[in-house]
């Protein structure tokens, strides 16, 4: 269960943030923001497909750069608020 | 006396982070009127030295145009220095009806309001004309002024990837049950000199029923065949509904902004814009000079003709020496380095050269995507553009970085 999430999300990334003509390689320990592949004003998006995706909400304090910055630590987030 | 040795402390260690990721910026003094050659003191201190400017906003020269400077003495005469006002108590005079009306018919929008910048448009737009309700789906690389407007906005935004009509597709799809949707881009982004493809956005916008606003600051007076715009470039002037500019980049360089559209949402924008209604009105001088760029660039192309020229000219210049430079055709050329130290240094040695130029890297561009942002004027002539091509020739030989692509500068200097 927990892998299903990590690939979905991981799919989205790619699909959402990376484009098609760049090489980059990116995994579930992969940096998003402070690496520049994801930014603070486009993460909305993931935080918008999260909330769909798993129906909850994520409150602005705990959806955080440091929250969101790696597909794992975006999984750990989800969980503690799927209860 | 509240500020502690505790608060300065802190300050001071904030100052210090600053400067050790190294994005300090330096002070830099012109002493001279803003033109393609300049006096600037830089460091600090330093004698003073002549150099040609690169890297200004002041796109048609008309910065120091004298025919502009005339009518800002004509309106400090007749209208006077200052409003004391903002514009609905008592801040609006005649003359800001003519520059609004001016403007709606040179961008070929219905109704337009003033704003002491348009940095202040973008701050006040979304909140007036939107709610909860509705949806604003923004390009990424969109201009931080309209990414501050839309956060202090209380409707939903969503981004899609910059200027990927594919993905700006699905995005009206998914949010295609909301109120309103309103797409947002810069007509030209102003790090790379792009031009967002607003042809296909308006006919994705129109399948889907959503609006647009285009903030062209770095394209009124000059793109378009006669400088309209981006909108005018992509013939597609009936179809935005919102155009957000200034009046201090190519149309005179000093100061102000406006938003121009739907007769609606302008006024919706003079009832409820909070920069509209708690901040000083442009200066009378401001006012009247901008109403003669107007009637400059609506007689005659020749000026953003020549940028036109100037640009293609110093963009051959630098390819033919072998600089790796971003593809397009504004008079935004940015030459890419991929390494900050590298755009830095070279930027520094540029100014020893007598050529003004500065090095942009994150977070003011992505990570590992550092250039030098060149910027072209109708001020400047071809001996001045020559020796810029010289100087970057010389500074880019130092650097063993001429011919090399993208992949040869990061093997060399890393990203």
């Amino acid at each position: 269960m927990a892998d299903e999430m990590k690939d979905m999300v991981l799919e989205y990334v790619i699909d959402e943030y990376v484009d098609e003509d760049d090489d980059e390689e990116v995994g579930y320990d992969t940096p998003l923001i402070s690496s520049g592949i994801v930014d603070s004003f486009s993460m909305v998006s993931l935080k918008v497909f999260l909330e769909k995706k798993y129906k909850i909400s994520l409150p602005d304090n705990e959806a955080t750069p440091e929250a969101f910055d790696t597909v794992n630590s975006i999984c750990e987030l989800v969980k503690k608020f799927q209860g | 006396m509240a500020y502690t040795d505790k608060a300065r402390e802190q300050y001071q260690e904030q100052i210090e982070e600053i400067k050790s990721k190294g994005l300090y910026k330096e002070k830099r003094f012109i002493c001279s009127p803003q033109d393609a050659a300049i006096t600037v003191e830089y460091p600090e201190g330093a004698p003073k030295a002549e150099v040609l400017n690169f890297c200004a906003n002041n796109y048609l020269g008309l910065s120091s145009h004298p025919e502009v400077v005339k009518a800002a003495h004509e309106g400090l005469d007749k209208r006077g220095y200052g409003m004391s006002s903002v514009r609905f108590i008592c801040g609006t005079q005649d003359i800001h009806r003519e520059l609004q009306d001016r403007m709606s018919k040179f961008l070929g929008m219905e109704d337009t309001l003033l704003f002491p910048s348009c940095m202040d448009a973008n701050s006040g737009v979304f909140e007036a004309i939107l709610e909860e309700q509705d949806v604003i789906i923004a390009d990424r690389l969109i201009h931080a002024s309209l990414v501050d407007g839309i956060r202090l906005c209380s409707a939903q935004y969503d981004t899609f990837k910059h200027m990927d009509m594919k993905h700006l597709k699905k995005k009206l799809e998914l949010h295609s049950d909301k109120r309103h949707v309103l797409v947002v881009t810069d007509g030209v982004f102003s790090m790379d000199g792009d031009l967002a493809p607003l042809d296909e956005m308006c006919n994705l916008c129109e399948q889907y029923g959503a609006m647009i606003l285009v903030d062209d600051s770095h394209a009124s007076g000059f793109i378009g065949k006669t400088g309209r715009g981006t909108h005018e470039h992509f013939n597609c002037i009936d179809k935005v509904d919102l155009i957000t500019t200034t009046f201090g980049k190519g149309l005179g360089g000093a100061s102000g902004g406006c938003v121009s559209g739907r007769r609606e949402l302008i006024e919706l924008c003079r009832q409820k814009a909070r920069p509209y209604l708690f901040s000083n009105s442009m200066a009378p001088p401001i006012v009247n000079a901008s109403i003669k760029v107007i009637d400059l660039i609506s007689k005659s192309t020749e000026l953003r003709d020549k940028l036109e020229w100037n640009a293609a000219y110093f963009r051959k210049g630098v390819e033919d020496a072998g600089l790796c430079v971003r593809p397009g055709n504004t008079p935004i050329v940015p030459v890419m380095l991929y390494n900050a130290k590298l755009a830095n240094d070279m930027s520094r040695d540029m100014y020893a050269e007598g050529i003004y130029v500065i090095g942009f890297f994150f977070p003011v561009v992505p990570a590992g995507a550092a250039r030098i942002r060149v910027q072209l004027s109708a001020a400047h002539t071809k001996e001045h553009i020559d020796k810029a091509v010289a100087a970057f020739t010389k500074v880019g030989e130092k650097y063993g970085i001429l011919g090399l692509d993208k992949k040869g500068i990061i093997d060399k200097y890393g990203m």
